[in-house]
């Protein structure tokens, strides 16, 4: 079953001036489809601007489409009377922690979404405790925000989210401002969420490495989804990927510069261990025969 | 003295520099710890360590904006604290710009903002005019943005601004932290090829703090490591991975090339140390195999 | 001085009785220790109040030497208003005579008293945010002024309002120490010159931190719907403010002590 269903969703952002005359129509997605089924880890590529994040903030609809539709489990996001549900469902984090947080502990943070939903002081305290303990920041529960560090701060903003039990999450570029640990933190915590709480992940994300272990990846230029499959699929098409100002994971650049030199090279090689075999598995093949 | 004839090479020199925070109350913490180290003229050095391993605090010593609890910085051959030198001049000398520096600007254009610094030297406004021209060339600010606001401009391009801002003033050392973090793939290739061009075509000294060892291998000649204040190491590139698990021991990432050949190793396949390319890996695996 | 010095209005976490107490009632009783400050009127009176800060910082577990921190902002006002009076408060009695002016024994005995009783205001006052963690200080807030909803007083955006500034403060003063950094590494003098000089240097210093708490704003914003915030309407709270016999102790205590202060100022 489906979560996420975007029917020729085409989204700009207008400008009007003092009389409320369209000056400025700038779009910023065109006729995108797209359909995320229940539990599925999906990783956004795209370089800055290329409407990612556009993308992002319809699928909860703090953006509402200029045409086409999003539906959220069959919930239209044009509907305003859904549109609580709507976020409940899909939660959303961004890329600064430090805008994320509300409050001067981290518990009393966490417990915003559910003081939001209306639920009484018991549910919201065992819900709190959850969330906490499932991103594994629970022992800072009595901390200011400001004292944690970039990993501990992001975490905080996820348990925030997660304490709504959404079904699906969001995540726009939320390791961009993170050292490598804490990069590392942030990624773990959310596999955890997609594998064992089988929460669907959209992953929007300028790092490749991040993209490698996920189910399928998409791939955005100019407001549109022009790649779309698994990642060994997308990884081997260098040329195009570098065409769009994206990276490719080293592995896959050693790979190509290869096949390039006139190996015959699988192209599927996405992580490390797949490359040390390929390469092993060459020498091989190119054993010099005299 | 032989003025002349003696070159000083030496640009920056630190002797014991030690920086404790909070000094003389419970929060007492030492940042930096004895830092002895010493960089010559043009040297391209990358520093690497975690978060919290003192880098920052150590740069910030460099061009006198923090100054030691003990130890000495000596700038161009000048003790940066000794009562002669008016340490603004030395802002002046050694530049430096800050993680996310496009967060500085301020100025109505992008003109304005990189004189900022020049002007602060109190220089004359031809002077200042030309200064900002060639700083906004080596950034790769075209010239038609020089009048529009900063604040219209994208990510990368701002941060591209703040660095011109600084470059303008003619540092004899640039001292760079973390110039690419957040900028996406494109982004963060143009401003690090940017500071690339402006090392080799003004032969000014650079140093760069940076997360990402792919970026360190590809720019620097040498690796200052830190570690909890401590200098761990201080090493050519070459050096440094010809003993990579020392890096690996105080957990720092190495590149996923480097990995790759030391589990190629492992597997009885040795292609030699210090490949941490791609394109110097490519090229050793090819003439292993014969196919060069 | 650092901005990070500054303890006024900060939270020490902690269990004293104090600590206990519903911020509601500390609220209202910091407002009638007020009142008992302002009845008091002469030396005597104002001993009992000064006691009973005394008694109270040893009841939070805070020590003394907070009282002291506390003067340090505080200071200039505090030299301020002791001028004042120590120059411009008439009597009978001269105790030195400069010249241009007088200085009477009165003028010294209300500089003195008036000093008392800021450092009393001031003192007393922190008591309620040393011991109140800031959301049950906002929760307080709020829920006192709850029954101005009806009036449309929006009592739980201003509770709001003050919940995130509190969250920011020490984030905006790391970002503005950064940005001063980053100015004076570009040559700007932040602290020399004269009044106007130094004022003109601040703009590089606050234009970008305007910039960036706009931006903080409207991201805190989009981030806070994305949690299904819309208002206080439907809005429950997982701390529920609850009062004590502890709390009808002390307010028991204070009328008392107003009573007493009443009856020293009549003697």
């Amino acid at each position: 079953m489906n979560i996420i269903e975007v029917k020729n969703l085409s989204y700009s952002y207008q400008h009007f001036d003092d009389e409320g005359n369209l000056i400025e129509s700038a779009p910023a997605l065109l006729e995108i489809n797209l359909d995320i089924p229940k539990g599925q880890f999906v990783a956004v590529l795209g370089h800055n601007g290329s409407g990612k994040s556009t993308l992002a903030k319809h699928l909860n609809g703090i953006l509402k489409p200029t045409k086409g539709g999003v539906c959220v489990n069959k919930m239209d996001v044009n509907d305003e009377t859904l549109i609580y549900d709507i976020r409940q469902t899909v939660g959303m984090v961004f890329q600064n922690p430090d805008n994320q947080i509300v409050a001067s502990t981290v518990e009393e943070d966490v417990a915003f979404a559910p003081e939001n939903l209306g639920l009484e002081p018991k549910e919201i305290r065992l819900r709190i405790d959850k969330a906490m303990k499932t991103v594994g920041i629970y022992e800072f529960r009595r901390h200011a925000p400001h004292r944690l560090s970039g990993g501990q701060k992001q975490r905080v903003a996820i348990a925030g989210v997660i304490a709504m039990e959404p079904e699906c999450l969001v995540l726009d570029e939320i390791t961009a401002m993170l050292d490598p640990k804490g990069r590392k933190e942030i990624m773990n915590t959310v596999e955890k969420l997609n594998r064992e709480k089988g929460i669907t992940v959209i992953l929007i994300t300028h790092y490749m490495e991040e993209a490698v272990n996920s189910d399928r990846v998409l791939v955005m230029d100019k407001g549109r989804i022009i790649m779309d499959g698994t990642p060994k699929q997308i990884f081997s098409r260098v040329e195009t990927l570098k065409n769009v100002g994206l990276d490719v994971p080293p592995v896959t650049e050693l790979m190509h510069l290869l096949s390039q030199s006139g190996l015959k090279v699988k192209n599927d090689v996405i992580n490390e261990e797949e490359c040390v075999e390929e390469l092993l598995r060459l020498t091989e093949l190119y054993k010099p025969t005299n | 003295m032989c003025r002349g004839v003696v070159k000083i090479n030496r640009v920056i020199q630190t002797d014991e520099l030690t920086h404790k925070y909070s000094l003389g109350t419970p929060f007492e913490s030492t940042a930096v710890d004895g830092l002895s180290f010493s960089v010559e003229k043009g040297e391209f050095i990358g520093i690497i360590g975690h978060t919290g391993s003192g880098k920052s605090t150590l740069i910030q010593h460099l061009n006198g904006l923090l100054k030691p609890t003990d130890g000495y910085v000596i700038i161009n051959g000048r003790d940066i604290w000794s009562k002669k030198v008016n340490i603004k001049e030395i802002r002046f000398e050694v530049g430096l710009v800050f993680q996310y520096s496009e967060h500085q600007l301020f100025e109505e254009t992008v003109f304005k903002d990189i004189a900022f610094g020049p002007k602060n030297m109190g220089l004359s406004q031809e002077e200042i005019e030309q200064r900002v021209l060639d700083a906004a060339c080596a950034m790769g600010i075209d010239e038609s943005w020089l009048s529009r606001s900063p604040f219209d401009l994208s990510g990368g391009e701002k941060r591209r601004v703040a660095l011109a801002g600084v470059i303008s003033m003619r540092p004899t050392v640039l001292i760079l932290d973390e110039p690419a973090a957040g900028l996406d793939p494109q982004g963060r290739k143009t401003v690090l090829s940017k500071i690339s061009q402006y090392h080799k075509s003004s032969g000014i000294t650079v140093l760069l703090i940076s997360h990402s060892m792919d970026d360190i291998v590809k720019y620097a000649d040498k690796v200052l490591v830190m570690e909890n204040g401590k200098l761990h190491s201080f090493e050519t590139i070459e050096k440094v991975f010809s003993h990579s698990h020392n890096l690996e021991k105080i957990g720092l990432d190495l590149p996923q090339t480097t990995k790759i050949a030391m589990r190629l190793k492992e597997k009885g396949l040795d292609l030699g140390d210090g490949l941490y390319t791609v394109s110097k890996l490519a090229q050793k695996f090819l003439e292993r195999i014969g196919k060069v | 001085m650092n901005l990070k010095d500054i303890t006024i209005g900060q939270f020490f976490p902690g269990d004293s009785i104090v600590h206990r107490m519903d911020g509601r009632f500390k609220l209202v009783l910091s407002f009638l220790f007020i009142i008992i400050l302002f009845t008091a009127d002469n030396f005597r009176a104002l001993f009992i109040p000064c006691a009973f800060i005394l008694m109270a910082y040893t009841a939070c577990e805070i020590s003394y030497v907070f009282i002291f921190k506390n003067m340090r902002p505080i200071m200039p006002i505090l030299i301020f208003t002791g001028i004042i009076n120590l120059f411009f408060v008439g009597g009978n009695e001269v105790l030195w005579d400069l010249g241009f002016v007088q200085i009477y024994l009165e003028g010294v005995r209300t500089c003195v008293f008036v000093i008392i009783r800021i450092v009393a205001l001031i003192t007393g006052m922190s008591i309620v945010t040393y011991t109140t963690s800031p959301i049950t200080l906002t929760d307080s807030i709020e829920s006192l002024l709850s029954p101005l909803k009806k009036l449309n007083f929006p009592a739980h955006e201003l509770a709001m309002m003050m919940t995130i500034a509190l969250r920011f403060i020490p984030t905006l003063v790391e970002e503005t120490d950064k940005i001063m950094s980053a100015q004076k590494a570009r040559g700007a003098s932040l602290d020399t010159g004269g009044i106007a000089k130094r004022a003109k240097a601040l703009i590089p210093v606050l234009i970008p931190l305007f910039i960036s708490a706009f931006k903080r704003a409207s991201e805190l914003a989009t981030a806070m719907e994305c949690r299904c915030y819309r208002g206080g309407e439907g809005r429950t709270k997982m701390r529920q403010l609850k009062s004590s016999k502890i709390d009808y102790l002390v307010s028991v205590l204070m009328l008392c002590t107003l009573g007493m202060v009443i009856l020293v100022n009549i003697a």
